[in-house]
């Protein structure tokens, strides 16, 4: 067996180059360890193979006719939250079980023009809304590091897949750490790029104001390859930035000599695992020996961003929910006796628990009468918070800081304690409410288990974010850990 | 209405106009009119899953466009909202729509009554928003069909003050806005196809009260006629509760045009609550004064100038400017036939005297005039350089009319209705006349000149009233008097 899967693309890339191997060989190989491995992870909807291979076949074609895109024959995964067209597109939800989109996201089809080859739909929470995968309609996603644990989530599946050597890359989304928490989780890195950044057209939306799509990647320096590729203006997002996409990879390899990074106080407090805390701290010192300069900064409104975060999410998710109603597609229920039994029992039906609630607080807090106390307020503090990282980034380059306050938990853990669950994302939520782009990559182990180090940059500064990152990985080994995976139908974990 | 006695009227209109642009607000789906259901409906139309709006620029430079045709403040910085609820034929299950921040605020028309008086309507406010699809009932065996074409047609919400006092002002407002719409090519108008629908908030409270009495909004009504009609079904209703003790229900109405007659729709104190909330999807609409500036150079001429323009150029009557100005496409057509004749004075006849009464009798528009302005133009023409005469005129402006001729020189040339000019061929009719009546030649000679016209008609029997009748004139007298 190969150790193909364990290459980052930037490796894959140069090999296909080279001819070491085809974009078909390579396929198969990732097809062959999905094979090996999903019965125990879960981290896929949907696969397909046989396109998946014509797909190489004809990135092999193109490579013999002169193409070197560095992402050209490369697998990946998109999370099932990007509409596919021609494929299914579920969200994670039963309501989307028999949708097939009729369109390709932006995201996807840049990833196409860049040359990938799709290999399936990853598993996530239902509508993105979860930190574990456990509410996905399709069963939860198992960490790859232990397969008693959660991913995180959303993009659980995507981590996962990642993590455990299925594919060479993954798509995600975040809208309060889905893509940041289960790469921690999972020993990734994964990229939350600035809001507006990449195109938000075709992703099945959660909250508007705060969904973002990013890479979840092996290193930092595949997330700049995979950036590069999905960012850019998009006409058919008004909220998309409408600035060139600079090359990430370019300045990857500068000196962060003279960096000023900020270590946010308020972020170790109380809540924090004492391991994951010795492990940033570990961390931190590496940074320095790259000539960072790190001091400390506050950010007060640190405390009510888990707050404000659960009223505009809501909010925004019971609108844009609102559009499945058994009407036109989606879900719709057996011999409804009218309009208003077709839409309430279809929606009763087609979504789980998760998003059930959450449509109700969101309903809750734009009513007459409560807008002011909930939603409007909730806009103030995201304000104050947007201003907090503001003011901090007048004085650091970078803020610092872990990126979970512990690390995976067993599955089944927090099922019935949603605010512990929602405290899962205390540190990546107000970096969505104020639109910055974070990333998290490996910095340590905890109890045998991934930890994550969150950076977040000031509005634009992915290059900035890239390059700190592909720094410390070039003085660090975190990210090229593997985790021990057993074969389908074994409970011994072997290294692979 | 004469048994109003003490109470006064109070009317508020929300009229609706669907903004006449290629694509529709939010898509670049088409907005024509009357396709086969569901074929112009794109992906954002139908509210599928991960799809985003984006805003036709088109709608908010016509949204300023009237704007500035009302005298209002155009808001810089414009936000659209979500307006929540369900219904099968609103795809996303939210309208967009503008709350807070819409684009056009304040502003005013000035209406005219048929007494002459006039009186100013303050509107309260103008917003973009879009259309809802077409639940169809009918054919469905127990089922509802959804047509989704009109989901996302563009629409301007206009919001007038409370300041009608009967049906005749309300419909004399929707009058003017209609006008208005259709001059600045913001809205096509056409109301038979629900390009302008009004929305009739009507109160009634005794004279000299201070506080408003209890509204009912009757909905969804698409032609001035049916609008006079449901106020005044609506007024005499809530005399009728009031009178009798009653109590009006603030309440939706819905007017219906067989029965003439309103009746409730839905109860306001069980009302949705619409969640309204900024549409994160959009960015608001955010103009500055030199965008406003390039629209206000763009404007074509409101309906008022167009008058005085009529009356300086062309010297019309101001009654007949007015008249003529009165609708857009109609004074396009009285331009445009004087334009090809070169005379506005027949043309301003011709057009007010003979097509209007026409397209009133039998109720068309002059947009779908069967006379176009070209072949008016021509007759006018033909009538004025002696080709035909003003009453051959009138039988080729019937052919027109009804369809039998299609071009006038054609038809003249075919019916052979050119008038006898040559005068040697005139002479020889008119001393065949002279021969033929010795008896009448003999008494005109005696002084009994009245025998003129006599002669004259013979003439024209002869020629079948092709004749020109100043040549015949001339001749017939110097034969006479020889």
């Amino acid at each position: 067996m190969t150790d193909w899967h364990s290459k980052t693309i930037k490796e894959m890339s140069i090999d296909l180059a080279k001819g070491e191997y085809s974009s078909e060989e390579l396929t198969r190989h990732f097809l062959k360890r999905i094979e090996q491995h999903e019965p125990n992870l879960n981290s896929f909807i949907s696969t397909f193979p046989e396109q998946a291979i014509s797909l190489a076949q004809q990135s092999d074609e193109k490579r013999r006719e002169g193409n070197s895109e560095p992402l050209l024959g490369i697998p990946i995964a998109h999370k099932d939250i990007f509409c596919t067209k021609g494929q299914r597109t579920t969200a994670g939800s039963n309501m989307l079980d028999n949708f097939i989109s009729p369109y390709d996201a932006t995201v996807v089809e840049n990833l196409k023009t860049a040359g990938t080859i799709n290999m399936g739909k990853a598993n996530m929470d239902e509508f993105a809304m979860g930190s574990s995968n456990e509410h996905s309609a399709y069963g939860n996603t198992r960490n790859p590091w232990d397969l008693a644990r959660v991913p995180g989530g959303s993009s659980g599946g995507s981590a996962a897949a990642v993590a455990a050597g299925l594919c060479a890359a993954a798509t995600g989304t975040d809208t309060g750490g889905s893509i940041r928490q289960p790469a921690a989780f999972c020993g990734v890195t994964g990229l939350k790029p600035t809001y507006g950044r990449i195109s938000r057209y075709g992703i099945i939306a959660f909250a508007s104001s705060l969904d973002q799509a990013g890479p979840i990647t092996r290193t930092a320096e595949d997330a700049a390859i995979m950036l590069e590729a999905m960012a850019g203006y998009d006409p058919k997002d008004s909220t998309s930035i409408n600035q060139p996409v600079p090359s990430y990879s370019a300045k990857i390899n500068d000196s962060i000599e003279g960096l000023k990074v900020g270590i946010c106080k308020e972020y170790f407090t109380d809540g924090l695992d004492r391991n994951i805390e010795a492990a940033i701290q570990d961390a931190v010192k590496e940074l320095e020996k790259l000539g960072a300069e790190i001091s400390e900064v506050s950010l007060p409104n640190t405390k009510h961003a888990v707050p404000a975060y659960y009223v505009i999410a809501p909010a925004e998710c019971s609108a844009n929910l609102s559009r499945y109603d058994g009407v036109r597609f989606g879900h719709r229920c057996e011999d409804p006796a009218d309009i208003s039994d077709l839409i309430k029992r279809s929606r009763s039906e087609g979504f789980g628990e998760e998003v059930k609630s959450r449509i109700m607080v969101g309903t809750f807090a734009l009513s007459a009468g409560y807008y002011d106390a909930y939603y409007r307020k909730a806009q103030q503090i995201r304000r104050l918070i947007k201003n907090d990282f503001l003011d901090a980034f007048k004085e650091v380059d970078l803020i610092l800081g872990p990126t979970t306050p512990s690390p995976a938990f067993k599955i089944g853990e927090k099922s019935n304690d949603p605010v512990s669950m929602y405290l899962e994302d205390i540190y990546t939520i107000s970096v969505n409410l104020a639109g910055l782009p974070a990333i998290s990559l490996p910095a340590g182990m905890a109890q045998g288990l991934p930890v994550g180090m969150q950076l977040i940059g000031s509005h634009h500064s992915e290059a900035q974010l890239l390059n700190a990152a592909h720094q410390f990985q070039q003085q660090t080994d975190w990210h090229l850990k593997s985790p021990g995976l057993a074969n389908a139908g074994t409970t011994e974990g072997k290294p692979l | 209405m004469s048994h109003l006695g003490e109470w006064e009227v109070v009317i508020g209109l929300e009229i609706h106009t669907q903004l006449s642009t290629q694509s529709k607000i939010f898509s670049g789906a088409s907005t024509k009119f009357g396709a086969e259901p569901n074929t112009q409906a794109c992906a954002i139309d139908l509210g599928m899953p991960g799809v985003l709006p984006v805003v036709n620029k088109e709608v908010y430079r016509k949204a300023v466009t009237f704007g500035l045709g009302i005298g209002a403040e155009i808001n810089k910085r414009s936000v659209f909202d979500r307006k929540n609820y369900f219904y099968p034929d609103l795809p996303k299950g939210y309208q967009i729509t503008q709350l807070e921040s819409p684009i056009v605020m304040g502003g005013h028309v000035e209406i005219v009554l048929d007494d002459g008086t006039s009186k100013v309507i303050n509107v309260t406010r103008a917003h973009l928003e879009e259309d809802a699809g077409k639940s169809l009932h009918e054919n469905y065996h127990n089922q509802t069909g959804i047509d989704l074409n009109r989901a996302g047609t563009p629409l301007l919400e206009i919001v007038s003050e409370p300041e009608m006092r009967s049906a005749e002002e309300a419909v004399a407002y929707a009058r003017y806005i209609h006008q208005l719409v259709t001059y600045l090519g913001v809205s096509d108008g056409n109301m038979s196809q629900g390009s302008l629908r009004c929305d009739a908030n009507v109160s009634i409270r005794k004279h000299g009260q201070q506080e408003l009495g209890t509204r009912t909004e009757t909905k969804n009504v698409n032609s001035f006629r049916f609008l006079e009609a449901a106020i005044n079904f609506e007024v005499e209703r809530q005399i009728g509760i009031l009178e009798s003790g009653g109590r009006v229900i603030q309440e939706t109405r819905l007017y219906d045009a067989v029965k003439n007659e309103t009746r409730s729709m839905r109860s306001k104190e069980t009302a949705t609550d619409y969640r309204y909330f900024p549409e994160p999807d959009l960015l608001p609409i955010v103009i500055d004064d030199a965008y406003i500036d390039a629209v206000r150079a763009e404007m074509p001429e409101l309906p008022a100038q167009r008058a005085v323009r009529f009356v300086e150029q062309y010297q019309l009557s101001e009654v007949d400017a007015a008249l003529l100005s009165s609708n857009l496409d109609l004074a396009n057509y009285f331009e445009e036939v004087t334009a090809i004749c070169g005379d506005p004075k027949p043309a301003s006849n011709w057009i007010r005297v003979e097509l209007l009464g026409l397209l009133n009798r039998d109720d068309i528009e002059i947009s779908e005039s069967p006379l176009p302005s070209a072949q008016l133009g021509k007759l006018i023409q033909r009538i004025l350089d002696d080709t035909i005469s003003g009453k051959i005129g009138k039988q080729v402006f019937e052919a027109l009319w009804q369809g039998v001729a299609r071009d006038v020189d054609d038809y003249i040339a075919h019916e052979g209705l050119k008038q006898v000019s040559d005068s040697g061929e005139l002479e020889a009719i008119v001393d065949k006349v002279i021969a033929d009546n010795p008896a009448q030649v003999e008494q005109f000679r005696a002084g009994k000149t009245k025998l003129m016209g006599f002669f004259v008609g013979q003439i024209m029997k002869e020629t079948q009233g092709k004749a020109n009748p100043k040549q015949v004139n001339a001749l017939v007298s110097s034969r006479l008097n020889d």
